[in-house]
């Protein structure tokens, strides 16, 4: 099992190195959420209490919009000089491929989720009155079905008019249940009513990414090779 | 107007103008089926 | 087989309008939501009818998918015939955890005729039959699903002054009919030659992903309880009795769309590929 898991790492290596020396994708990102962040702030000028019930869904929404023009070019650096072509020709397994993709779009917008939070913290004066910890599991798992899903249908758009806009056509319809997950579990932690727990959401958010991350694994090949 | 009246008939409008653009394809597919060449 | 297409088109339409006319004139009228109530013999039909349209087509897709490779598909043969041995034993080994209405002999059924329906389109539909049927299935559904969300708004409006409500039956509903708008758009954008694959393999993700639409929204639901639309609870026996008459009628209605759109499809590409074989051999013999 060392081969796939080697050539996993490899890949992720060579994407993370790539894109730190010229961050395309990391600005465009940050730029692009920091917009969100403020466009909102205009729309809603929130007192404590109300931010702490909306702040769920708008942070989501945010990192969310930002997932998908980092997952627009995921796929667009491989298939300049046929980069894609070999990988599809080359013994290596596709799943090795496939998750080097997802786990270096993961990275990317963790890193845009860790710069983005204190933003929001201060703009919506957040303080969680629940369980902040569980923040933690959330954004994990939430980020994963993002990204997951988003990097599976990102090879599936290559092969489509219209390719940006394919992308979220696609994603946002599959990915409702996660997102309402995360925003639920979001608001009911910053929120803080003990008679509510976000437990439920996160085990619908582990369910998710299970059962989700199985079935990119097992039709990624397939989607691969249709040319 | 009666909003049960209006139910029953978007559902028929739904369903006739999905019947309509089958049947108009359907007449296009026809005239290109006459133009291709016998053998 | 052509023949039968008009008397079956006739003896649908005598269904309809009966089933039309058992709607509004025999049913009783609804004590609290009066008349505005026969709305549900379209709305609840045409939902499950949709719901049908979109089991066959996950069906479909799936059997699309495991043909391409001769061993995936034994594999998947033996899958769905444990599936649906499972569900029988399951049903009744667990009979006390199913819901009040559910009896274990239905989910048995149930099983058996999905495993069922499963071999029949294997037998009779091919590999490109499989694809159109798939698309044939999505597009009617889709109309279906339409009629589904037109409805009940219109319902919920006098019923309830509110023209939506998030409540479980119609978001999800919505969720469903958004995932497959999202696949006839594959459909129609994809420049891949082997779009059907890809279709595909979008209607096994959107059927993963329905009962995750279904429980997420059924807890939400219970965190911010708001009224349903279409009530709950037990039927008068004589509204049950007109219910299913509009159900068969649309059903039989579906069917003879889903055939037209069939053939349509069939036509089209042989027409298409007959085309692609003219360009080839142009005249002068010579192939290109």
């Amino acid at each position: 099992m060392s081969a796939p898991s080697g050539i996993t790492l490899v890949t992720l290596t060579k994407d993370v190195r790539l894109e730190w020396r010229s961050k395309d994708a990391l600005n465009s990102m940050l730029f692009f959420a920091l917009l969100v962040v403020v466009v909102f702030s205009f729309s809603f000028d929130p007192n404590a209490e109300e931010s702490r019930v909306i702040a769920g869904g708008l942070v989501w929404v945010a990192f969310l919009f930002a997932a998908v023009v980092a997952l627009n070019q995921t796929w667009a650096r491989e298939l300049r000089n046929q980069v894609l072509d070999a990988y599809r020709v080359s013994p290596a397994p596709t799943n090795a491929l496939f998750l080097a993709k997802a786990i270096g779009n993961f990275l990317f917008v963790v890193v845009l989720e860790a710069v983005m939070t204190p933003l929001f913290i201060v703009f919506y004066k957040l303080r969680a009155l629940g369980p902040a910890w569980q923040l933690f599991p959330v954004a994990i798992l939430g980020t994963w079905a993002i990204v997951v899903n988003g990097t599976f249908f990102a090879a599936m758009s290559l092969r489509t008019r219209s390719r940006e806009i394919m992308l979220p056509l696609l994603l946002f319809p599959i990915t409702i249940p996660a997102l309402l997950s995360m925003v639920e579990a979001t608001t009911t932690i910053l929120v803080g009513d003990p008679s509510t727990s976000a437990k439920f959401w996160i085990i619908l958010l582990a369910t998710y990414d299970v059962v989700f991350t199985t079935g990119c694994l097992a039709l990624f090949e397939t989607v691969l090779h249709a040319e | 107007m009666s909003y049960l009246y209006i139910a029953y008939a978007a559902t028929w409008l739904i369903h006739i103008t999905y019947l309509v653009t089958v049947f108009r394809r359907y007449s296009r597919l026809k005239k290109e089926v006459e133009q291709l060449p016998r053998k | 087989m052509k023949k039968a297409f008009p008397i079956l088109g006739l003896l649908t339409a005598v269904l309809l309008s009966y089933a039309l006319y058992q709607a509004l004139v025999v049913a009783p009228q609804e004590q609290t939501m009066g008349d505005v109530q026969r709305i549900f013999y379209y709305h609840v039909p045409s939902a499950w009818t949709a719901f049908l349209l979109f089991a066959i087509n996950f069906l479909a897709s799936v059997l699309y998918l495991v043909r391409r490779n001769p061993q995936t598909d034994k594999i998947a043969s033996w899958v769905v015939i444990v599936l649906a041995v499972l569900t029988c034993i399951g049903g009744y080994a667990f009979r006390s955890a199913l819901p009040k209405d559910v009896y274990p002999s239905s989910v048995a059924t149930t099983g058996i005729a999905i495993a069922g329906l499963y071999f029949l389109l294997r037998k009779y539909f091919s590999e490109q039959g499989t694809d159109i049927l798939a698309l044939t299935t999505a597009e009617v559904g889709v109309v279906f699903c339409t009629v589904v969300l037109v409805t009940g708004p219109l319902w919920a409006r006098p019923v309830w002054g509110i023209w939506w409500t998030w409540d479980i039956r119609l978001t999800s509903t919505l969720v469903l009919w958004l995932i497959y708008v999202s696949y006839l758009v594959l459909r129609r954008f994809s420049t891949s030659g082997e779009t059907p694959v890809l279709a595909a393999a979008l209607a096994v993700f959107g059927a993963l992903d329905v009962p995750l639409v279904y429980f997420s929204i059924w807890f939400f639901r219970t965190q911010h309880p708001q009224p349903v639309i279409g009530g709950g609870g037990s039927i008068d026996p004589r509204m049950l009795h007109v219910l299913l008459i509009n159900w068969l009628a649309f059903l039989c209605f579906a069917f003879l769309v889903c055939w037209s759109r069939y053939r349509l499809e069939r036509m089209q590409r042989d027409v298409e590929e007959t085309q692609a074989l003219e360009a080839l051999l142009e005249p002068g013999g010579h192939v290109r």
